[in-house]
C-alpha cells in the first residue's frame, strides 16, 4: 500500500471518528452550545484544553523554529508553556466563578460598561481571526501536500468537517472531539520522535535522548554544536534570539499571551466546579508538555540527522559533502514540494550547506572553493513532516503525522470559531443590540454566527491575506497587550474603574498594533512599514513579534493614571470581585 | 469603622492567604524560566547534567517540568486552603 493509500485510510478514520462523536453530542440549550453544560471533568477538560491549545504551529512549525534556533528557540518553548501557570493560579478559578459564557461579557460586567464590552469583542474578533486563518491555511496545506487533492478542495473538507461537530455540537462536540484529536496528534507526534531517539541515542525517551549519546559516544549536544559550529553557524547550544533582553521580553509576551487567548479562557468555564478549574489547567500542561518537551528533541536530532546527511565527511574535503546524485529518497520528495532547494553554485556536483551570512565564515568557505550555501531553501516545516522519512519509519507512521496535523490544526480552528461565534451571538447580539430573544433564538443565532465565521475563515483560508505570516505578532500581541491587563486588573483590584480599564485596553492595543504595523507595514502591505523591519530601528532590540508586553506595561500605566480621575467602581461591582475570589457560593 | 460581618472577615484572610501564596508561587516560576532559562542561563551552562548543559536544559525542559509542578502544588495548597476558610464547594 503506497502512502497516499494510508494516508487516506487513516485520515479518514480520524476524521469519521470526529463525525461520530458530533452525532452523538447534539447541544440543546445556550449552557451546552457555550460550555458543554458546565459538567467537563478536569481530566478530559485538560486533554481538551490541550488539543485546543497546540495548533499547527505548535505540531508542525515549533521543531522547526527550535531545530533552527537553537537555545534561542527556547522562548516558544517556555512562553507557550508558563502561561499555563499565569492561567491556573491568576484566571482560571475566578473566571469559573464568575461562571457565565464569555470573557467580554466578564469585562462587560466587571467595569460596568458596554463601552468595554464592545472593545473586548473587537480584540477577541481580531485575535482569534488571524489565528484560524493560520488553522485553515495549515489544513489546506495538508491536504495538498499528501492527500494530492488540491488546496482550495482540502479547505473544504476541513471546513465540512469543523461545521459539523462545531454547529452541531458547539462546545459540547468541540471538547470531546478535541479529545479524540489530542489522542490522534500526540501519537503522531511521539512514535516517530521515540524512533528516531531510539535509532540515533539509544534511548527511545526523546526528553532523555536528547541528552543521551551518539554512536560514537560524543553526547549528542555536544555533538550538533560542533557539527554545525563547524559550518559556520552559531553554537546550538548557546545561540540566542535577538538578545537577552529581547528573549526576555518575547518569553514574557508569550507567557501573558497565552493566559490572554480567549478561545483557551473560555475552555474553564465548562469544568463543574473551581477546584476542578485549577486541576483542569493542571491538566492541560501535563498534557501539553508531553508534546513540548519532545520538541527540542525532534529538532535537535532533526538538526543533526539533515546537517550530517549533507555534510557527511570533514569539512573542506569535497568528498565530505554528499553529492547531489546520490541524495536520499526523503530529499528528492520534498524537494518536489518547494520545502527544500539546491542550487549548484559551484559546479561540483555537490551540496554544501553552510552559514554563508557569516562573514568570518565565508572567508574559510571560500578556500574550500564554496561558493555560497547551495541549500537555497530550507523550509523550517519539514522538521516534523520529513522526520519520519528521514528515519525511514514505516508509510503508515508518516500518514500518521499527517493526521497528526489536521487533527492539530481542525482542534485549534474548532476552538477559535466558538469564541468568535460566542462573542457574536452572546455578546454582541444577546448582550448589547438585542437584550430580549429568547434561549431558542439565541441558540440559533450561535449556530448562524458559528457558520457564519466558518465561511469567513474559509474565505480568508482560500485568499490569504499578505498578513497570515505576521498572525502571530498580532495575536499574542493583542491577547497581552489588551486582554491579559484588563482580566489581571478586573479580578485583583476591587476599584479598578471602567474609564481606566477602557483607556487602558485601547492604548495597550494601538501601542502594541503601532509597533507592529510601523514595522512590518500597516495591514501587513509592505510597502507601507516606514520603519522597515530592521533591526537597529526596533525599540530596544525588541523584534515586533515580542511587543506585546511592552503593550501591557503601557495598557496598566495609562490605566492607572486614567483610573485616578474618575470615581472608583461601584459597590455592586466590589461586591462582585469579592464573591468571584471564593470558590464557594455563600 | 464599620464593623465587619464573619464573612467579611474570612474573606479578607482567605485571601491575603491567597495571595501570599500566589506570591511564592510565581517568584519560583519567574525564577526557573526567567532566572534559569535566560537571566543566568551562562552561568548555570557551565554545569553538566548528564549530556546537557544545565542551563540550556532548564530553557528547553526544566522549566516546563517546573510550571507542572507548581501547578499541582498550588491545586493541593488552594484545597486546603478552601477547606480551612470554609470556602469549599462541597455543596455545589
Amino acid at each position: 500500500m503506497d502512502l497516499k493509500t494510508w494516508t487516506y485510510i487513516i485520515v479518514g478514520l480520524s476524521f469519521a471518528l470526529y463525525i461520530g462523536i458530533a452525532i452523538w453530542s447534539k447541544a440543546k440549550s445556550t449552557s451546552e452550545f457555550y460550555v458543554a453544560g458546565g459538567n467537563v471533568s478536569p481530566l478530559a477538560n485538560g486533554m481538551a484544553t490541550a488539543a485546543d491549545w497546540m495548533s499547527a504551529a505548535s505540531f508542525i512549525s515549533m521543531a522547526g523554529l527550535i531545530a533552527f534556533g537553537g537555545y534561542g528557540g527556547s522562548v516558544f518553548l517556555m512562553g507557550w508553556t508558563g502561561g499555563y501557570v499565569l492561567l491556573a493560579l491568576m484566571l482560571a478559578p475566578y473566571m469559573r466563578k464568575y461562571g457565565k459564557f464569555t470573557v467580554p461579557e466578564f469585562i462587560g460586567e466587571r467595569f460596568y460598561s458596554r463601552t468595554a464590552r464592545i472593545v473586548a469583542v473587537i480584540c477577541l474578533i481580531i485575535v482569534s481571526v488571524t489565528y484560524v486563518i493560520g488553522q485553515m491555511k495549515g489544513v489546506g496545506v495538508a491536504f495538498s501536500r499528501f492527500l494530492e487533492t488540491d488546496y482550495n478542495t482540502g479547505l473544504y473538507i476541513g471546513m465540512a468537517i469543523v461545521f459539523f461537530y462545531a454547529v452541531l455540537g458547539g462546545m459540547k462536540g468541540i471538547t470531546f472531539t478535541q479529545i479524540a484529536q489530542y489522542v490522534v496528534l500526540i501519537f503522531a507526534y511521539t512514535v516517530p520522535a521515540m524512533f528516531i531517539s531510539l535509532k540515533l541515542t539509544g534511548n527511545p525517551i526523546p526528553q532523555l535522548g536528547l541528552g543521551g549519546s551518539v554512536a560514537d559516544g560524543t553526547p549528542l549536544l555536544e555533538k550538533l554544536d560542533k557539527v554545525i559550529q563547524d559550518l559556520g553557524f552559531g553554537q546550538y547550544t548557546t545561540a540566542v534570539n535577538g538578545s537577552k533582553l529581547n528573549m526576555f521580553v518575547y518569553t514574557m509576551t508569550l507567557m501573558i499571551g497565552t493566559a490572554g487567548l480567549p478561545h483557551v479562557i473560555i475552555r474553564f468555564f465548562t469544568v463543574p466546579k473551581v477546584s476542578d478549574a485549577r486541576l483542569s489547567a493542571g491538566w492541560a500542561l501535563v498534557f501539553i508538555a508531553i508534546l513540548y518537551t519532545t520538541a527540542p528533541a525532534v529538532a535537535a536530532m532533526a538538526r543533526l540527522n539533515l546537517t550530517e546527511t549533507i555534510q557527511s565527511g570533514t569539512v573542506g574535503e569535497p568528498i565530505g559533502n554528499l553529492q547531489y546524485e546520490k541524495r536520499p529518497q526523503w530529499f528528492k520528495n520534498w524537494e518536489k514540494t518547494g520545502l527544500l532547494k539546491f542550487e549548484d553554485k559551484n559546479g561540483d556536483g555537490r551540496i554544501q550547506y553552510y552559514n554563508d551570512q557569516d562573514n568570518a565564515f565565508t572567508t574559510k568557505a571560500a578556500e574550500y572553493g564554496w561558493a555560497g550555501s547551495e541549500m537555497t531553501t530550507v523550509d523550517k516545516d519539514i522538521i516534523v513532516l520529513a522526520n519520519p522519512e528521514i528515519a525511514n519509519l514505516p508509510d503508515w507512521v508518516i500518514a500518521l503525522v499527517v493526521a497528526g496535523g489536521l487533527a492539530a490544526a481542525l482542534s485549534t480552528a474548532a476552538g477559535l470559531l466558538l469564541a468568535i461565534s460566542s462573542a457574536i451571538s452572546h455578546d454582541l447580539l444577546k448582550g448589547i443590540f438585542r437584550p430580549d430573544i429568547s434561549e431558542k433564538q439565541e441558540l440559533n443565532a450561535s449556530r448562524f454566527a458559528m457558520v457564519g465565521a466558518i465561511a469567513v475563515a474559509g474565505y480568508f483560508g482560500l485568499n490569504p491575506p499578505d498578513f497570515a505570516a505576521g498572525t502571530v505578532a498580532i495575536a499574542f500581541g493583542l491577547a497581552a497587550s489588551s486582554i491579559f491587563p484588563v482580566l489581571m486588573m478586573g479580578i485583583f483590584s476591587k476599584k479598578m474603574n471602567r474609564q481606566g480599564a477602557v483607556a487602558g485596553m485601547i492604548t495597550g492595543m494601538s501601542v502594541t498594533l503601532l509597533y507592529v504595523f510601523q514595522h512590518k507595514g500597516i495591514l501587513f502591505i509592505s510597502s507601507t512599514s516606514f520603519l522597515g523591519n530592521m533591526e537597529p530601528n526596533w525599540f530596544l532590540g525588541i523584534t515586533p513579534n515580542a511587543f506585546g508586553a511592552i503593550g501591557a506595561l503601557v495598557n496598566f500605566a495609562v490605566a492607572f493614571a486614567i483610573s485616578k480621575t474618575a470615581p472608583e467602581a461601584p459597590q455592586e461591582v466590589q461586591d462582585l470581585v469579592e464573591s468571584i475570589r471564593v470558590p464557594s457560593k455563600d | 469603622m464599620a464593623i465587619q460581618s464573619n464573612l467579611q472577615n474570612r474573606r479578607q484572610a482567605y485571601w491575603r492567604a491567597n495571595i501570599r501564596i500566589l506570591t511564592i508561587l510565581l517568584s519560583i516560576w519567574f525564577i526557573v524560566s526567567f532566572g534559569c532559562g535566560i537571566l543566568f542561563v551562562d552561568q548555570l551552562n557551565q554545569i553538566k547534567l548528564g549530556g546537557f548543559k544545565l542551563g540550556f536544559w532548564m530553557a528547553q525542559q526544566g522549566s516546563i517540568y517546573a510550571f507542572v509542578v507548581l501547578i499541582f502544588v498550588y491545586v493541593r495548597v488552594m484545597n486546603k486552603l478552601d477547606q480551612k476558610f470554609n470556602f469549599d464547594e462541597k455543596n455545589n
